[in-house]
């Protein structure tokens, strides 16, 4: 069920100028992260203090690697979206903001790459 | 007085603090919290990926004193923000909005916080003994 009226569907637009897309978006990322982020947790912590060879073997499944992935994707998504706002809630600054909001888009998307590159080198083997 | 000195409504800091106030704030301090965790996951994650001394390295920082009490901190945060996270979806569905049933839920989400941390900590401990 569509909660925007004819009007808003066509021009996509609220008072924000975005529509619902930003909530939609950190509420769906949520939900993903519900299983993930479980599934994730019950993996580490049943291999505390694990050697290397262990982790990378975990890692080598298509399987865990594919999960481990959209569990970054998501984690940064989310994490990017709720510093947003936070951000706006806090920081008036115009200038403070904007600078504020790149930085946290630039090095969320730093850190989603690096992560997916490492769990990409784990999985292949290199 | 320019107009950007003004006092500000509301002045949050004379209102006694409640269960849902406290709740609330700790669902931003823990996503900010776990915002910054995420390096620690990237650094583990790319440790593993540049070979088994890096990775020993990233282990034993991990587990040294300070190391251990971030991890413990960064567990709480996650199962707290994950369950408190399922409250404000049920809001968002319009279920369990009733002042006694945000407090049931509430002192709820305290718990399987507390009691969800616990046990992985003593999965990890297990599992350390273990192996």
């Amino acid at each position: 069920m569509s909660m925007r009226s004819a009007m808003g569907r066509v021009r996509g637009l609220g008072s924000a100028k975005s529509g619902t897309g930003h909530w939609w978006s950190q509420r769906l990322s949520a939900v993903a992260l519900v299983p993930l982020t479980l599934w994730f947790v019950a993996a580490v912590a049943t291999r505390t203090g694990a050697e290397h060879a262990e982790i990378a073997e975990w890692l080598s499944s298509p399987w865990n690697a594919c999960l481990m992935i959209l569990l970054v994707v998501a984690t940064f998504y989310h994490a990017w979206l709720g510093l947003q706002v936070v951000i706006e809630d806090y920081v008036h600054d115009e200038r403070w903001k904007i600078g504020s909001l790149l930085l946290v888009k630039g090095v969320s998307i730093l850190l989603a790459l690096l992560a997916i590159l490492a769990i990409l080198i784990l999985l292949t083997g290199r | 007085m320019g107009t950007n000195d003004r006092p500000l409504s509301p002045h949050l800091q004379v209102y006694r603090p409640q269960l849902t106030s406290v709740l609330s704030i700790l669902h931003r301090i823990t996503g900010v919290a776990l915002a910054m965790g995420g390096l620690l996951l990237v650094y583990w994650l790319v440790a593993a990926a540049s070979g088994p001394e890096a990775f020993a390295t990233a282990q034993a920082l991990i587990g040294s004193f300070f190391g251990q009490l971030f991890l413990f901190g960064w567990t709480f945060a996650l199962f707290y923000h994950l369950c408190n996270g399922i409250r404000h979806l049920s809001w968002d569905i319009g279920l369990g909005l009733e002042l006694p049933m945000v407090a049931m839920t509430g002192w709820s989400v305290v718990g399987a916080s507390v009691a969800l941390t616990l046990l992985a900590w003593i999965v990890g401990y297990i599992a350390m003994g273990g192996g």
